[in-house]
C-alpha cells in the first residue's frame, strides 16, 4: 500500500495530553513539520514554557529542554549563543509569553536574537484552570474576571505582534490561526519560514497562532472555532506585521 | 614563570572564569561586582566563541546561564545580593536540572536595597537554598585575590564534576581589593581535562534519541527518587571536597571561626591575644557548603569557647553550634549593614571568651 499520509519524524510516538479539540496538537504538528520539511529536525533545541504546553517535551521529537514560567526566550537565547549552530525555538502561551515574560520576549526580540518563537495566543491560562490572560477579550468571562474582562481596570489586551513590530531587529513576525485548513496551512507557511530565516542567520522570528481553549472557555470544539472567528480575528488581524527580507526569493 | 599581576578581587574572577574555559558569562549591572562584567565585555568579544551578554534582567542572565549550561558550555553570571535574590529560581531550575553553572555573590549589606557596603549576610540564602525546594549549591569562599581566582577555577571543576551550582560567595571588600595573583601554569588547571556531557543539548542528528533537560517530575514518588538521588550526590561532595584552613588551633582554648574578609581581621586579633598570652586559633571554613564540621567538632572537645566573626547577625555561628553540637559557647562577634569590625572589636570578644 503506498504511504499517502505520516506523522512528521519530528514528533515522538507519545499519546498527547491536551483536551479533546485543543489546538496545541495542530501547532505542534506544524512546527514538528516544519523542521522536517527544512531537514532541521537533527539540529533542533526546543524549550517547553510553563503552561499547557509543558509536557512539549515529551512531543517533540528533539532535544528539549523546559524553562520557568515567561523565561523561555532567556532561556533559548542562552542555548543559542552556546550553540549557534542548533535550530533554537520557544513554545509559549500568551500568560508565559504576554505576562510573566514580558521583559524576556520584548528583549530578546529587541537584541534580535537568532531564535524562533512559537506563540500560542488562546485568550485564557489553560493549565491553571481558565484565568484572565494578557490577551483576554473585553467582557470575556473567566474564572479571575467573572463578571467579564472589564477594561477600566485591567487594561485592554496586549496586541504582541503589533508591539514587537515596532522594534527594528526582528525578522519576522505574523499572526496566523488554527481556525479552517486554509488558515492551518498559511500557519504551517509562516512557522516554515520562520525556521528557515533563522537557519539562514536572519534573526528573530515570532509566529502568533491564534488558538482556541474549548475547556476553558466551556465550549464544545466546534463552537470554540466559531467563537474564535467571531471574536478573537476581529481584535487579532491576521497577517504579517514585520518582515525585514521581504520580497526576497525563498532560498 | 608563572604569570604574576595586580588586580582587584572582581578581575580575578572574571579572568579565573576565561582561564577555566568559560566562554559565556551574562550579567546584569549592580554594585560592588561591575568589574566582573566590564572585565568579561572588554575580554570575551576578543576570544574565540566569547560570548558577553549584558541580559535585561538578573533573571534573564541566570536563565541565559541555564541555556548556555543546558547546550554543554562552562557558563557564568555574577551579581550582587538583591540581584542574586533575583536569581533564586533560576538557581533553583538549575538545581531540578542537574545543570553545572558557576554564579558569583559578591555581598552588600541587606535587607531590601541595603547598601552598597560589604557584607556576608546572604550565608543563609547561598548555604540553605535561597530558592525553593530541596537543594544545596557548593559555596565557595575565598578570603583573598588569589583565591578569588583559585576558587573560581575550582568552581568551574566542581560544577562540571558533579552537576551541580557552584557558588562563589565573597563580598565588597575582596571584590574591590587589590593584591597580586599568580596564575597558573595552563596544564596545572583541572579543565584540561573536560567532563562529558553527554546529556547536553547540541541536537540528536538522528544519531541518538533526544536529550530532555527538566526539573519537572508529575510523579511525587518520581520526583522524590530523584531528589533523594541528589542527596547521595550533594554526600560524595560533602566527603570529598569540603575544605578549610586552620590557624594555630593545636593548642587553643579559643577557636575563632571565621570565613571570607573577617578571616582576615580575625587573623590579625588572633596575634595581638597570643601576644597576650591568650591560646587562640581560627577555624576558617573555604567551602560553606559543605560546612567544614567535622573538623569543628573535633576542635570542641579540646576548645572552651568558640567565636563566630561576622558581617551579618551571626547566620554561620548557627551552622557552627550544630556542628559542635552546642558542646561549646559560640560567642558572636558580628556587625551588619555594611559596617565592619576592627581587630580590636574582634580582640575583646576573644577576651570576654577567654574569661569564660
Amino acid at each position: 500500500m503506498p504511504i499517502v499520509f505520516e506523522k512528521p519524524q519530528g514528533l515522538t510516538n507519545a499519546p498527547m495530553h491536551y483536551c479533546p479539540g485543543c489546538t496545541h496538537g495542530i501547532v505542534h504538528r506544524l512546527a514538528a513539520q516544519a523542521l522536517d520539511d527544512l531537514n532541521l529536525t537533527g539540529q533542533a533545541v526546543g524549550v517547553a514554557p510553563v503552561g499547557c504546553a509543558v509536557f512539549a517535551y515529551n512531543y517533540f521529537n528533539c532535544d528539549m529542554i523546559q524553562a520557568a514560567h515567561g523565561r523561555a526566550p532567556a532561556v533559548a537565547t542562552g542555548l543559542k549563543r552556546a550553540n549557534p549552530e542548533t535550530i533554537v525555538f520557544t513554545y509559549q502561551g500568551d500568560g508565559d509569553l504576554a505576562a510573566i515574560g514580558t521583559a524576556e520576549t520584548v528583549q530578546s526580540a529587541c537584541r534580535g536574537e537568532n531564535i524562533t518563537i512559537i506563540f500560542i495566543n488562546n485568550a485564557i491560562y489553560g493549565m491553571t484552570g481558565g484565568q484572565m490572560a494578557p490577551t483576554t477579550l473585553p467582557g470575556q468571562i473567566t474564572q479571575t474576571s467573572p463578571y467579564g474582562r472589564d477594561v477600566t481596570k485591567t487594561g485592554m489586551p496586549i496586541k504582541v505582534c503589533e508591539l514587537l513590530a515596532t522594534l527594528e531587529a526582528p525578522a519576522y513576525i505574523e499572526r496566523v490561526s488554527v481556525d479552517s485548513v486554509k488558515n492551518v496551512r498559511a500557519a504551517q507557511k509562516a512557522i516554515t519560514k520562520a525556521f528557515q530565516y533563522q537557519a539562514q542567520g536572519k534573526g528573530f522570528s515570532l509566529i502568533e497562532v491564534v488558538s482556541t481553549c474549548p475547556t476553558n472557555w466551556g465550549m464544545t470544539p466546534v463552537q470554540a472555532l466559531a467563537w474564535l472567528r467571531e471574536h478573537m480575528l476581529d481584535y487579532y488581524k491576521l497577517g504579517v506585521y514585520r518582515d525585514r527580507y521581504a520580497g526576497e526569493v525563498a532560498a | 614563570m608563572p604569570e604574576k599581576v595586580l588586580m582587584k578581587g572582581n578581575e580575578a574572577i572574571a579572568e579565573a572564569a576565561i582561564r577555566s574555559g568559560c566562554r559565556h558569562y551574562f550579567g546584569y549591572p549592580i554594585t560592588p561586582q561591575t568589574e566582573i562584567a566590564a572585565y568579561m565585555a572588554k575580554r570575551m568579544p576578543k576570544l574565540e566563541d566569547g560570548c558577553f551578554l549584558q541580559a535585561e534582567s538578573e533573571i534573564a542572565a541566570i536563565n541565559m546561564v541555564i541555556g548556555a549550561s543546558a547546550a554543554g558550555k562552562r557558563a557564568m553570571t555574577s551579581s550582587s545580593s538583591p540581584g542574586i535574590a533575583l536569581k533564586s529560581e533560576g538557581l533553583s531550575y538549575l538545581a531540578g536540572c542537574d545543570l553545572p553553572a558557576v554564579v558569583v555573590n559578591i555581598q552588600r549589606g541587606g535587607p531590601g536595597l541595603g547598601g552598597i557596603q560589604p557584607s556576608q549576610a546572604d550565608y543563609f540564602q547561598a548555604t540553605k537554598g535561597g530558592g525553593h525546594g530541596d537543594y544545596h549549591m557548593a559555596v565557595l569562599a575565598p578570603s583573598g585575590v588569589q583565591e578569588m581566582f583559585d576558587l573560581t577555577c575550582l568552581a568551574f571543576d566542581i560544577a562540571d564534576r558533579y552537576r551541580i551550582t557552584s557558588m562563589v560567595l565573597s563580598d565588597g571588600i575582596l571584590g574591590q581589593m587589590m593584591e597580586p595573583v599568580t596564575f597558573p601554569e595552563e596544564e596545572t588547571l583541572n579543565n584540561a581535562v573536560p567532563v562529558e556531557k553527554s546529556w547536553a543539548l547540541t541536537g540528536t542528528h538522528g544519531l541518538r534519541p533526544p536529550n530532555i533537560v527538566n526539573s519537572l517530575l508529575m510523579d511525587p514518588l518520581e520526583l522524590e527518587r530523584s531528589v533523594v538521588e541528589r542527596f547521595a550526590r550533594y554526600g560524595e561532595i560533602a566527603a570529598r571536597e569540603t575544605r578549610w584552613e586552620e590557624m594555630l588551633t593545636d593548642d587553643a582554648d579559643i577557636v575563632i571561626a571565621a570565613y571570607g574578609a573577617t578571616a582576615r581581621i580575625a587573623a590579625n586579633a588572633l596575634q595581638a591575644a597570643r601576644a597576650q598570652g591568650i591560646k587562640v586559633g581560627l577555624l576558617r571554613p573555604i567551602t560553606l557548603w559543605p560546612f567544614p564540621k567535622a573538623p569543628l567538632l573535633e576542635l570542641a572537645q579540646r576548645a572552651k569557647a568558640f567565636v563566630c566573626v561576622e558581617l551579618s547577625m551571626g547566620q554561620m555561628a548557627e551552622d557552627v553550634e550544630l556542628a559542635i553540637r552546642c558542646q561549646k559557647p559560640v560567642l558572636r562577634c558580628t556587625r551588619t549593614g555594611g559596617v565592619v569590625p576592627s581587630p580590636d572589636e574582634v580582640l575583646a570578644k576573644i577576651l570576654e571568651a577567654a574569661k569564660g
